[in-house]
């Protein structure tokens, strides 16, 4: 080892702590950076083996019932190069220990045993045998929610006929990767599965036989989704499909996509915030150093090392201590990656969801920490090359401090001699104050990056889940039910309230742009589901026209006003032209609403209701449920409470671990710019401080002009850093805002109150531990030197 | 001054036999090896030595910034040697005056408000402007050091170091890191000092032309006293030459 690197080792050596606090900023962004990364690619590789080992199919539609000889003619459309019919219907199901129904979907698996799309992967038991009767391959998230293994049995409502159902096998689908009941906002593992039977035993229980009411098709490379479905739509119009759609409307797919997304996002935000921060800390380290050693630096020079030697020399100490940061990151983000790649295994279902290093994040992240590190520290570096050796043999001419612009409006004659000292310091060097503003407003921001996600999830459930949707219960039903089916359910003992729903398939076109909508028909001024603004209040639907939701009227470019052509898709598919008359904000889903008598008026239909809301006496709610289980024409009961209740579980709880990774990660920032910049500061000014104590100010009196500094910062940086980390929540949410989801911008002042006393500590520590080294100062020294 | 006015004076400093060895890594460095010295009211004391004699050593313990480590010190009736960190740091506060070879004055403070630095903590302080005034650069009281010369800067030191109307000025090579022209305005502003307010006044200096300007001149050399020399008759400062 030549003497030049024993001497950075030993500088290292002397400055131990601060190495370490920049080492972790470094660390924690690089960390979150290979977290995404490597997460990012473990899902996307569990995606795409799956939807490829598996045949996950490009294209989907239904049907109201079409006859087996239509597949022929749907295997000739140019580009299908697979097409498969299913049957695919929705059941109650009664699950012993769930007081509430769950629904199952019912999809058949062809005779053969094995589909030729959408193939499930057998993850214990068996598939079924098509010549037994009554048995059941099950999704494993439902399994596992209720602990099902092969052989268990469950009765399901069958066509109005009670079964009961062997489970002969547990099972995943590269179609229901994560499972959502259609119209539901949030997946419920317990209360809805998908359940593979065989085609023969669903054809007899639905009087199917020779007709399917679903198919799907896979698509030669290159092929053109659009006008495969159209020729799918025009073949299958009479046999009344809905239309068909591509994986983008699958919601399983959109959840996978939306998780992808959030993993990008994170991918690039939060090495932006750590890998500036280090940038501007080892600046001020590197200046730091180089101004101690400017003596040093003119020997070395003297003695015949290059420029570039030198320059090396010091370019070396930031880079030690920066990948030294980054190799930290990369061991603790490739741990959390696969802490993060078990829990997705909770909730989202592979057959190999397999933690996979990104070989290429890591060589990314030594590129990006290197480039940061040298740009960050490339002008104090220059001035140690550019240094003649002759001028720096001279001590470095005294600072040059002049009354400054902010004194002429602020008269700091108001403060002790000992605090315009503290005034003038932060004057001086306005960029370094700034800088270290900040950063500790960035540690804020982290923190209320990091936490209000919390705070949006409430907000979110109860804006949708409590002001929005008051009911308990909604029920769909099989066919379109008459007024008396809906007079017995809201006679039924227990119910409260009860509201009719009327929800027909439709297109929505606005110029070129279309979307496939069920337009659901709200009774006239609905108390138990109301369409709110985003104030909460509540909007009543107009006589006329149709209300879109903002996502909805964002996607298909209209506004308030304009008219949209409304393609029904059932019966007898008329095509309207509709004003679009409201515009309602919901945090969910892509919905449009009409009322219901429009409905009805549109589809030339008596006041039939193809589902309802039920608001339910809670001491009554089983007895609901048993009776609603018994109608052969309920399809499906969803209970709010308890997929609310399900879905926190499983949310709330990630969220939970991820906010506990940035209220560490957001320390180590605080830490480091805090502790940093008293060091500095401790290190420039420990002669005035050493000065002060000798003429007789006392340690707490020198302490105080020493941490005065970073005081004011941390003042400074606290409402600057609010203001940061709403923005940056206001960024992230509306990169994240998908069809699914969108995040409302709630940011609770007691997340901004946790975030600032999280900082105020982190800055007290730190405060703490420097002024402790003011016992430590060399009184007599400072006397004898010049500095 | 006459050797028997010297006696009947209040003795302000009594060090006895005060020794201080330091510990360099392995090596053991004897600063002072057994000093008994009285610095007397009003007294101009000049401590003469080379360097590494202990002038330096003795200074600072007699102001309160380091320990002898044997021996006792009393300033007035007060045992520095028995004294917490934090007594010496009130007794610093309220009696002593320093003023340092580099001046040490704060660079981000005018030199007004590095006098008044100190009058904000002082029990009785003069106005900032009077300290100033005694060292004549009442005009030059809203300059930043960086723009002051050397000597100026000396002089607002003393100022700073007079501000609080200490009972001891405790000046360390004062004029060290002057030229010979400065070094005499110094003197003469330390001089001045001691005359109007009576500051006892030890100055330590290598320099013995220095030495004819003082009441007492003690040497040290090797940690020990070498020599008492009392002056009969004080040379003004402006007659010093180096």
């Amino acid at each position: 080892m030549n003497k030049l690197d024993r001497k950075l080792l030993r500088d290292l050596g002397q400055m131990k702590g601060q190495v370490i606090a920049i080492a972790l900023v470094i660390a924690a962004g690089i960390a979150v950076f290979t977290m995404s990364m490597c997460a990012y690619a473990s899902l996307k590789h569990g995606q795409t083996t799956f939807y490829r080992d598996f045949r996950f199919a490009d294209v989907f539609s239904d049907a109201r019932r079409c006859p087996d000889a239509v597949l022929e003619r749907l295997q000739s459309i140019e580009g299908v190069t697979t097409v498969e019919s299913r049957l695919m219907f929705n059941v109650l199901l009664d699950v012993p220990g769930l007081k509430e129904p769950a629904t199952a979907k019912l999809i058949s698996i062809p005779d053969s045993g094995e589909s030729r799309l959408n193939q499930v992967y057998i993850s214990r038991g068996r598939m079924v045998e098509p010549n037994r009767r009554g048995e059941v391959v099950v999704s494993e998230m439902f399994a596992e929610a209720h602990e099902f293994v092969p052989g268990d049995t469950v009765t399901a409502v069958i066509n109005g006929k009670s079964q009961r159902l062997t489970i002969v096998g547990i099972a995943l689908s590269p179609e229901f990767v994560i499972q959502i009941q259609g119209g539901s906002m949030l997946p419920d593992k317990k209360r809805f599965g998908i359940f593979w039977m065989s085609r023969r035993d669903l054809e007899a229980a639905f009087d199917m036989s020779g007709a399917f009411n679903n198919v799907t098709a896979k698509l030669a490379y290159g092929a053109n989704s659009k006008h495969v479905i159209d020729a799918m739509d025009h073949l299958l119009e009479p046999y009344g499909s809905i239309g068909a759609y591509d994986r983008s409307e699958n919601v399983s797919h959109q959840f996978v996509n939306d998780e992808l997304l959030q993993l990008k996002t994170m991918a690039t935000i939060a090495p932006s915030i750590f890998l500036s921060v280090a940038a501007f800390l080892l600046n001020i380290v590197i200046t730091r150093i180089i101004t101690k050693q400017r003596e040093q630096i003119a020997a070395l020079k003297a003695f015949g090392y290059s420029n570039l030697e030198v320059g090396l020399h010091y370019l070396n100490l930031v880079l030690i201590i920066a990948i030294g940061g980054m190799v930290l990151g990369t061991g603790f983000g490739i741990w959390m990656a696969a802490e993060l790649t078990e829990m997705y295994q909770g909730f989202y279902k592979f057959p190999l969801l397999k933690m996979q290093i990104h070989r290429s994040a890591i060589l990314i992240a030594l590129l990006l920490t290197t480039t940061i590190t040298v740009i960050g520290t490339w002008l104090a570096v220059r001035k140690a090359i550019r240094l003649p050796p002759a001028e720096a043999m001279r001590p470095e001419p005294p600072p040059d401090y002049r009354p400054t612009v902010i004194e002429r409006f602020f008269p700091t004659q108001l403060l002790p001699a000992a605090l315009r000292i503290v005034v003038r310091n932060v004057q001086r060097k306005p960029f370094k104050s700034a800088a270290s503003v900040v950063g500790i407003a960035m540690s804020i921001a982290v923190l209320v990056l990091g936490a209000f996600s919390l705070d949006a999830l409430d907000y979110l459930i109860e804006f949708q889940f409590r002001k929005a949707q008051r009911q308990d219960l909604t029920v769909g039903f099989v066919e379109p039910a008459t007024a008396s089916v809906i007079h017995e359910i809201s006679d039924l003992d227990g119910v409260l309230e009860s509201e009719t729903t009327r929800s027909v398939a439709t297109r929505i076109r606005f110029g070129h742009r279309s979307r496939r909508i069920g337009i659901l028909g709200l009774e006239p001024s609905p108390q138990l589901f109301r369409l709110l603004s985003e104030s909460g209040q509540s909007i009543n639907i107009p006589g006329h026209g149709v209300t879109l939701n903002s996502k909805l009227a964002e996607i298909l470019g209209c506004e308030l006003g304009d008219f949209v052509m409304v393609e029904v898709l059932q019966d007898e598919r008329p095509v309207v032209q509709l004003e679009v008359t409201a515009i309602v904000d919901e945090y969910g889903g892509i919905n449009a609403y009409m009322a219901k008598h429009q409905v009805h008026e549109m589809l030339k239909e008596s006041a039939v209701a193809s589902g309802a809301f039920l608001k339910v006496d809670p001491n009554k709610l089983d007895d609901v449920y048993r009776e609603l289980e018994m109608r052969p024409g309920v399809a499906n009961v969803s209970t709010k409470e308890a997929s609310i209740k399900s879905f926190k579980d499983t949310v709330a709880e990630n969220m939970l671990t991820m906010r506990a990774f940035n209220i560490m990660f957001a320390i180590v920032i605080a830490i480091g710019v805090v502790y940093n910049s008293a060091r500095i500061s401790l290190s420039e000014q420990s002669r005035d401080l050493a000065t002060m104590r000798v003429i007789g100010f006392t340690r707490r009196e020198v302490s105080a002009v020493l941490l005065g500094e970073i005081g004011l910062f941390t003042m400074l940086a606290i409402p600057l850093g609010c203001f940061i980390g709403w923005s940056l929540a206001w960024i992230l949410i509306t990169g994240l805002a998908t069809e699914n989801y969108r995040i409302p911008l709630i940011i609770d002042t007691s997340t901004y109150a946790f975030a600032v006393a999280v900082v105020m500590g982190a800055t007290l520590a730190s405060g703490f531990i420097v002024q402790r080294r003011i016992s430590n100062l060399d009184l007599i020294g400072v006397l004898k030197t010049r500095d | 001054m006459s050797q028997s006015a010297t006696q009947t004076r209040e003795a302000v400093f009594r060090a006895t036999e005060i020794t201080k060895t330091y510990v360099m890594g392995e090596v053991k460095v004897h600063a002072l090896r057994g000093v008994s010295v009285e610095l007397y009211e009003k007294e101009f004391i000049v401590l003469l030595g080379a360097s590494g004699s202990g002038k330096s050593t003795l200074l600072n313990i007699l102001g309160g910034l380091d320990v002898p480590t044997s021996g006792s010190v009393y300033y007035e009736n007060t045992e520095l040697t028995a004294s917490s960190p934090s007594d010496l740091t009130m007794y610093r506060r309220e009696h002593v005056g320093f003023v340092f070879q580099f001046y040490n004055l704060i660079p981000s403070l005018t030199a007004k408000e590095n006098v008044e630095l100190i009058t904000e903590i002082a029990a009785d302080p003069m106005d900032p402007m009077d300290a100033l005034a005694l060292v004549k650069l009442e005009d030059r009281a809203d300059h930043f050091p960086a723009q002051l010369s050397g000597g100026e800067q000396q002089r607002v030191a003393i100022a700073r170091a007079i501000a609080k109307r200490p009972e001891v000025l405790l000046c360390d090579e004062p004029t060290g890191a002057l030229d010979v022209k400065t070094g005499i305005v110094v003197l003469e502003a330390i001089a001045h000092i001691n005359r109007e307010l009576g500051t006892t006044t030890a100055v330590i200096t290598h320099n013995a032309a220095i030495a004819g300007m003082a009441d007492r001149v003690i040497s040290l050399s090797d940690g020990q006293i070498s020599g008492i020399k009392t002056n009969e008759t004080k040379i003004d400062a402006s007659q010093l030459a180096w």
